[in-house]
């Protein structure tokens, strides 16, 4: 009786693994399902969150941001350091120093929400990557816009 | 000159096959820098002691640092498969202490985003579970249909693992009509695709040689280890916090809770794989149902919480999390206090190491689903 129970659990077992090698036969032909980077990437979505962005005015060309410092107040990790300026003859203040601390950033957004004026987005630079950390703890985000000072 | 280093144990037994075996702080089965210490005899381990820490970052301290905007962030970082209910408890624990309203529409997409986070959570524990049992294809099969979710995931939160997508008072942004019919495509192809993992391995005779009667945990353990989630439903207890104190409107929607009787690897298994198949209904009731509306209420800007203590709970992919604040007023809490389900969960494992062999401990230890910086957070 004994030995008719383990044949029968030999012979089960067989058949079990048999279907598990048939789940993994089918995936033979199938074409690769990753993504063959660097030769090509994958689609990235409209809200993906890269490092954060100044915007330009469209009219001036020069930074939206008015400097009143509320992204740095906000930021968690204390990573945005802003100093602003009026410029001769006009109202408003304007941003003439906006560094990221990007080592320290988690792209929680925070800054971009409370932004009153709208002046930050998010880039969708995702390939970052150098030997020393001297290129990300402090990014002049003010480098690639206009200037009146 | 230097003292040497002591070490940090004493052998309680001496003997030819005595000896201490460090699993950990660096070893793949356990899932992150935790270290057991284990006393061997020979092949079977006499005591085995979790030593915790590593990733200590002082969580609670940091969130009474903060205000409750920017705890936000820090909380997902915790347990980073099942980010956005930790991001839930958070938002769900200020809403309660401020008395903010949610639009039911946020709530409906809150409820669709967490369970798809669970679901991709227990994906993962799957194919990690079975690597740890030594069986590769299937981690290769589970991260195919997780890369999917991720990609749903992604398009409507910005980020493909530690989210932050809650706010208090609803979602920053709405989600459109298309991205929800992704979502029921993609769980019609998952669900072409579920039987595959069952013939793949839960039929499979090593597995349930491997799995069965192995970490058996009696329902009286279970419960009295504080034990929660498909840990303590996989000993017989049927308790869910969804189920039993709703929240979110997880009370509209009908879902079982998965119980198995057996309490060993292979029970905790079958209740993870029936709780994706419930969570796939879930989601598809609360894309049925969706209401139309805001999907924010109006929230003072900078958020000063009225003087009181909350808690709320919340079942993570892991088990109960709960989330306790005490404020004085003002725009940071006073204290904050993370009952995090993994540190309950691994404070069994010492009990069921013993007498077992090695192989059947990393067995168990992938059972019981560790995400180590919630333990140690």
């Amino acid at each position: 009786m004994m030995e008719c129970c383990y044949i029968k659990e030999v012979v089960k077992g067989f058949f079990s693994l048999c279907t598990g090698m048939r789940v993994t036969m089918g995936n033979v032909l199938t074409r690769p399902t990753t993504v063959q980077w660097p030769r090509e990437s994958a689609p990235l979505p409209d809200r993906f969150r890269g490092h954060i962005m100044l915007l330009a005015d469209d009219a001036t060309g020069y930074p939206k941001c008015i400097a009143c410092t509320s992204c740095a107040r906000n930021c968690p990790s204390q990573c945005i350091t802003v100093t602003g300026k009026k410029p001769e003859g006009a109202k408003k203040k304007m941003a003439d120093r906006f560094e990221l601390d990007f080592t320290k950033c988690s792209l929680c957004g925070l800054c971009v929400e409370i932004c009153p004026v709208g002046a930050l987005d998010f880039s969708r630079d995702y390939a970052l990557a150098s030997y020393s950390r001297n290129d990300f703890n402090s990014m002049d985000l003010l480098q690639e816009l206009g200037s009146p000072f | 000159m230097n003292k040497p280093i002591q070490p940090t144990y004493t052998l309680d037994k001496v003997g030819e096959e005595n000896f201490a075996l460090n699993l950990g702080p660096q070893h793949p089965g356990t899932h992150g820098v935790l270290r057991v210490i284990l006393h061997m005899d020979g092949e079977y381990i006499l005591k085995a002691d979790p030593v915790l820490g590593y990733g200590h970052r002082m969580q609670e301290k940091i969130a009474e640092n903060m205000t409750y905007p920017q705890t936000l962030p820090y909380v997902s970082r915790m347990d980073y498969l099942g980010a956005l209910s930790y991001n839930l408890a958070w938002v769900l624990a200020v809403e309660k202490l401020c008395q903010f309203e949610v639009p039911e529409r946020a709530e409906a997409i809150r409820v669709i985003t967490t369970e798809l986070n669970r679901i991709s959570s227990h994906l993962l524990w799957w194919g990690a579970f079975l690597l740890d049992l030594g069986g590769f294809t299937p981690f290769l099969q589970a991260l195919t249909d997780r890369e999917r979710i991720l990609d749903i995931l992604e398009e409507i939160t910005g980020s493909r693992l530690t989210y932050c997508y809650f706010r208090f008072g609803g979602l920053p942004s709405d989600v459109d009509e298309e991205w929800l019919t992704k979502i029921l495509d993609f769980i019609k192809k998952f669900r072409t695709r579920l039987p595959r993992y069952h013939d793949l391995v839960t039929g499979n005779v090593i597995f349930q040689h491997r799995s069965k009667d192995v970490g058996v945990i009696l329902p009286f353990d279970a419960a009295g280890y504080g034990l929660s989630g498909p840990i303590l439903r996989g000993s017989g207890i049927g308790f869910d916090v969804r189920k039993h104190e709703p929240y979110s409107g997880y009370d509209r929607y009908d879902f079982e809770i998965p119980v198995d009787q057996n309490g060993d690897c292979l029970g905790r298994y079958n209740v993870r794989m029936a709780e994706i198949e419930q969570s796939l209904r879930i989601i598809e009731q609360a894309i049925g149902s969706i209401p139309e509306g805001p999907v924010r209420s109006k929230v003072p800007k900078l958020i000063k919480a009225p003087e009181g203590e909350v808690a709320v709970a919340v079942e993570t992919p892991r088990g109960q999390l709960v989330i306790y604040i005490v404020s004085e007023g003002g725009k940071k809490p006073y204290r904050v206090k993370y009952r995090v389900p993994s540190f309950a969960n691994l404070s069994i494992f010492a009990k069921m190491a013993k007498g077992q062999l090695l192989a059947d401990a990393l067995a168990i230890l992938g059972s019981l689903d560790m995400v180590i910086p919630e333990v140690d957070r």
